[in-house]
């Protein structure tokens, strides 16, 4: 009986986790995030006053403790979270990426428009860029060539 | 990285080189030796400098074949210019340069064993059999590239590119290369446990 039930379990968490993750950052994926927390938070509460009532709840479930429980909730809760930071943190670099490279594309010089300017020196014109950036604002530690 | 920017412009007309947010003033170096140099702004990946270098060899309309090629000086110039002229003579769309067709390359057992697994792993994911997934040396004709969308800013870029091109199908060739290691190269290049990273950028993606 235990069995069956723990196995329930796991897949229930496995299951949960997995569309909480899959769900990115959609608002409705937020609400239900949101109300899962509040939900835990609220039994996390509950159990400081009515400890055994927790502990019957595990055993019910056939967990054991109620603080194993706890620990459950919280490894899901935790890895939830971690997908949901690693989804916007990809977000975010992708939005920086964009940015870069518009910047770094404007301010390239152009050899090709040089070159087709009447009487223009195509030849430094590509080797001379006259928009040179700050080299203060470059990141730090940074330093990887490549050639295209 | 001059030297290997004076020796590209020998057999190309355009050599361009994408600064990633460098503090060593490679950018001043390439532009003496000729390049045109697109500056990003700050430190952003190999796969992100290889996409804005194809958007900026495409702003050309004059452009009709687009190589990459790493700056420091692994790759030779006459593969890349083999590799273009298999697709000017309208060969290829694509020529990929794989080290493994010829035993020019000078490489370690373990290094060896790691790309062929990892040439393995992309031909069972994507259905190209490639020998060298992870080559640097690549050219595309104008049309190819202009449909290339790479989003992997690090290293697991080559990879993603391997995936679009078998989304896009163009007609493909291989081209034996060589790489030479340098101690430069050596220290820059992918250590073995950088393949950890990739397999981990494209599983959670």
């Amino acid at each position: 009986m235990h069995i069956i039930v723990q196995i329930a379990l796991v897949l229930a968490v496995i299951i949960g986790s997995v569309a909480l993750m899959r769900g990115g950052s959609n608002a409705r994926y937020l609400a239900i995030r949101r109300i899962l927390l509040l939900l835990f938070a609220g039994i996390a509460v509950f159990s400081v006053f009515f400890p055994f009532a927790l502990t019957r709840l595990a055993r019910f479930l056939g967990i054991g403790r109620g603080t194993d429980l706890v620990l459950y909730a919280f490894i899901v809760g935790f890895l939830v979270t971690m997908a949901t930071t690693n989804h916007r943190f990809r977000q975010l670099e992708k939005t920086i990426t964009e940015l870069s490279r518009h910047i770094a594309l404007e301010d390239a010089g152009k050899p090709w428009e040089a070159g087709r300017d009447e009487g223009g020196k195509p030849c430094e014109a590509a080797a001379v860029d006259p928009l040179l950036p700050d080299p203060d604002l470059k990141a730090p530690g940074a330093g990887s060539q490549h050639e295209v | 990285m001059g030297d290997v920017v004076a020796e590209l412009l020998t057999a190309f007309s355009h050599v361009v080189c994408i600064d990633d947010g460098s503090t060593d003033g490679s950018p001043t170096i390439a532009r003496a030796a000729g390049a045109t140099v697109v500056e990003h702004p700050v430190n952003l990946g190999q796969g992100a400098a290889l996409q804005t270098g194809l958007h900026f060899a495409l702003q050309d309309p004059a452009t009709t074949e687009i190589v990459t090629f790493d700056a420091d000086g692994q790759h030779l110039v006459s593969d890349a210019k083999a590799m273009v002229a298999r697709i000017q003579s309208g060969e290829a769309d694509v020529v990929l340069g794989s080290r493994f067709l010829d035993h020019r390359t000078k490489i370690s057992p373990v290094k060896r064993i790691v790309l062929r697994l990892a040439a393995v792993e992309s031909h069972w994911a994507t259905g190209m059999a490639l020998t060298d997934a992870h080559n640097g040396l690549r050219a595309f004709n104008a049309a190819t590239a202009a449909r290339i969308e790479l989003s992997q800013n690090r290293m697991a870029h080559a990879s993603e590119l391997v995936q679009q091109l078998s989304v896009l199908k163009p007609r493909w060739v291989e081209h034996p290369v060589q790489i030479i290691y340098t101690d430069y190269s050596k220290a820059k290049g992918q250590s073995l446990l950088n393949s950890v990273n990739i397999l981990s950028d494209l599983l959670f993606r």
